[in-house]
């Protein structure tokens, strides 16, 4: 076995182990805790595929920004000393009817596709890819317009966010 | 190849040992890789030992002493003993600590300084992977040491850690902003994200101007956020003693708080190397390029900047966290915004011209912003503090006790 395939295989398996423990734990922040391990499994394999920009850029969204923001949260509106929840209730098999028959069918679907028995054909060029990807982000041809809209939502919503957090003047003399 | 070079000439030995022994090419590939790994993180953590007993020396100079003498010349085996200290004392954990949490943080904060290493260029040949994302893949594994400040904060049970913990990750969440913006400017002059390419980029083909004469202010904002990422003084707010007693780790003992030490004296470490490669030519320097004097000049850099930490650590007084906030959102974040978006218009301007009309009108636009934001925010500062004054007087908040003296008159 090549060792990149036995890499895949660990990087495979954190996914999938973690994320379970995700969905079971009873400790919020250990759920947390597993999904930045997951997230961290996800860059891992991005990183055997080459794609090292999506790999580094799934760590520091991910892992950097969106885990924290989780664990931030939890431990400001819950108990911080880690209340446990339990994480199944009555709606435990409807939840897994529908799962079952979602991936039915997902793979009843997929069954005749090809692309499970060809080998994928190989990438173009090595890894730059990340001036390629800027190059149509910004381009007129490409995808300028979606950026910029985009852009301008998330500014809205910066902006949206400093005003509801701005203290309110009548209150603050008080 | 210039002549001999120890590393190389090693792992060719090392190749044709293991080849003759019969082992694949693909088993001698790996357990190079795996051997080269080792090598640099076990090097980096040697590292420590000698910034220990460089921080304590040096706090012992700043501060009028002599600091460790007994062991060995200028007590250069201090840290040996230092280390063996930390070993041997009873490692503690409190009741009601997570477990789970309470051992990973330590390991989540090393791991996170050592990763970094990975695309670091030692000399010009010697770095780990030259990734073309080095810059990025440096960003991504920093932000694994917020998780090791929340995970030891909340882990260890105690109230004083979780709000170390909550003020570390304020800090450190709002200073990654002006340090991923200041770390842009170098990526943008050397048009690559590869850590050996930017260092190449101040070479000959800039006409070997180091990027600290093109961005002095982007370098000015890259040193004090990064000061602010570690976390040590004077932006040490998650570890106030007066406050805090010990901020975030102060439930752990023994050999867990010297993995907490060792991250943050690392860290420092890398952010003065990375400081040395963005800014100051990395391995660059006078003379032939030869490997040892590339390895002389990055370590020199490096060391003159981490000097630069302990000296500033050692002589500005802790920042309160208004004052923390305001640095970040109203000064440093906004100027290094107009920065970045300056200094490509300026580049397109000044296409085609000489090398030298490039350097100049850069340097004058960081010089002019560095003055126009400096003189804004000083006149910012002195109409705050006159509202303040103003707002406080006639309830002052701590009267001076009046004098035994001043008491007996009445009766006499």
């Amino acid at each position: 076995m090549e060792p990149i395939q036995i890499v895949f295989l660990i990087g495979a398996a954190l996914v999938v182990v973690s994320a379970v423990m995700v969905v079971t734990r009873r400790n919020l922040i250990h759920a947390a805790l597993y999904l930045i391990l997951t997230l961290f499994g996800v860059a891992v394999i991005f990183v055997l595929l080459q794609a090292y920009y999506w790999a580094v850029i799934q760590v520091v969204v991910y892992i950097g920004a969106i885990a924290i923001l989780i664990i931030m949260a939890i431990m400001v509106t819950r108990d911080v000393t880690g209340e446990t929840v339990e994480p199944f209730n009555r709606n435990l098999i409807g939840a897994a009817l529908l799962g079952v028959m979602a991936a039915g069918v997902l793979i009843w679907s997929l069954s005749d596709w090809p692309g499970f028995s060809a080998l994928a054909p190989a990438a173009e060029t090595g890894e730059i890819v990340v001036q390629d990807l800027g190059v149509q982000l910004f381009s007129a041809e490409g995808y300028l317009l979606p950026t910029i809209l985009a852009s301008v939502l998330l500014l809205a919503a910066l902006i949206a966010a400093i005003r509801i957090a701005f203290p309110n003047e009548t209150e603050e003399d008080n | 190849m210039q002549g001999f070079d120890p590393v190389f000439a090693v792992s060719e030995w090392l190749r044709e040992l293991l080849l003759g022994w019969g082992a694949s090419e693909l088993v001698t590939r790996v357990t190079l890789q795996f051997i080269g790994a080792f090598v640099v993180g076990m090097g980096i953590m040697l590292i420590f030992v000698v910034l220990t007993w460089v921080e304590r020396k040096g706090a012992a100079r700043f501060q009028d002493r002599i600091g460790p003498n007994r062991v060995g010349p200028y007590g250069v085996i201090q840290p040996i003993a230092d280390a063996l200290k930390m070993l041997t004392k009873e490692d503690t954990r409190p009741k009601g600590a997570d477990a789970f949490s309470y051992v990973l943080a330590p390991i989540v904060a090393v791991f996170s300084v050592l990763m970094a290493w990975a695309v670091i260029p030692f000399t010009e040949k010697w770095i780990g992977a030259d990734l073309s994302v080095g810059i990025l893949y440096i960003a991504a594994v920093g932000s694994f040491s917020i998780v090791a400040v929340m995970m030891a904060g909340w882990s260890s049970n105690n109230k004083y850690s979780l709000i170390g913990a909550f003020r570390g990750v304020a800090q450190l969440i709002s200073y990654e902003v002006p340090l991923f913006l200041s770390l842009l400017v170098p990526v943008f002059l050397a048009r690559s994200m590869g850590v050996n390419s930017i260092v190449n980029a101040q070479g000959a083909e800039n006409g070997g101007v180091w990027f600290i004469l093109m961005a002095p202010l982007a370098a000015i904002i890259y040193f004090v956020s990064s000061m602010a990422e570690v976390g040590r003084a004077p932006f040490d707010l998650l570890e106030a003693e007066s406050e805090l007693v010990a901020g975030y780790h102060v439930e752990y003992s023994g050999i867990k708080f010297g993995l907490f030490q060792a991250a943050e004296f690392l860290h420092s470490f890398t952010f003065a190397a990375l400081m040395a490669i963005l800014f100051f030519g990395g391995w660059r320097g006078p003379g032939p390029d030869v490997w040892y004097l590339q390895l002389f000049w990055f370590f020199l850099k490096t060391s003159v900047f981490y000097l630069m930490i302990i000296w500033s650590r050692l002589t500005f007084p802790r920042v309160r966290i208004d004052q923390l906030m305001n640095l970040n959102w109203k000064f440093m974040v906004p100027v290094s915004l107009i920065l970045l978006m300056g200094m490509p218009l300026i580049e397109y301007a000044a296409r085609g011209a000489d090398n030298w009309v490039r350097v100049a009108s850069h340097s004058s636009f960081n010089i002019v912003l560095f003055v126009v934001s400096f003189a804004l925010a000083a006149r910012s500062d002195r109409k705050t503090q006159t509202r303040e004054r103003v707002r406080f007087e006639g309830r002052p908040v701590a009267v001076m006790p009046k004098t035994p003296a001043a008491e007996e008159e009445p009766a006499a």
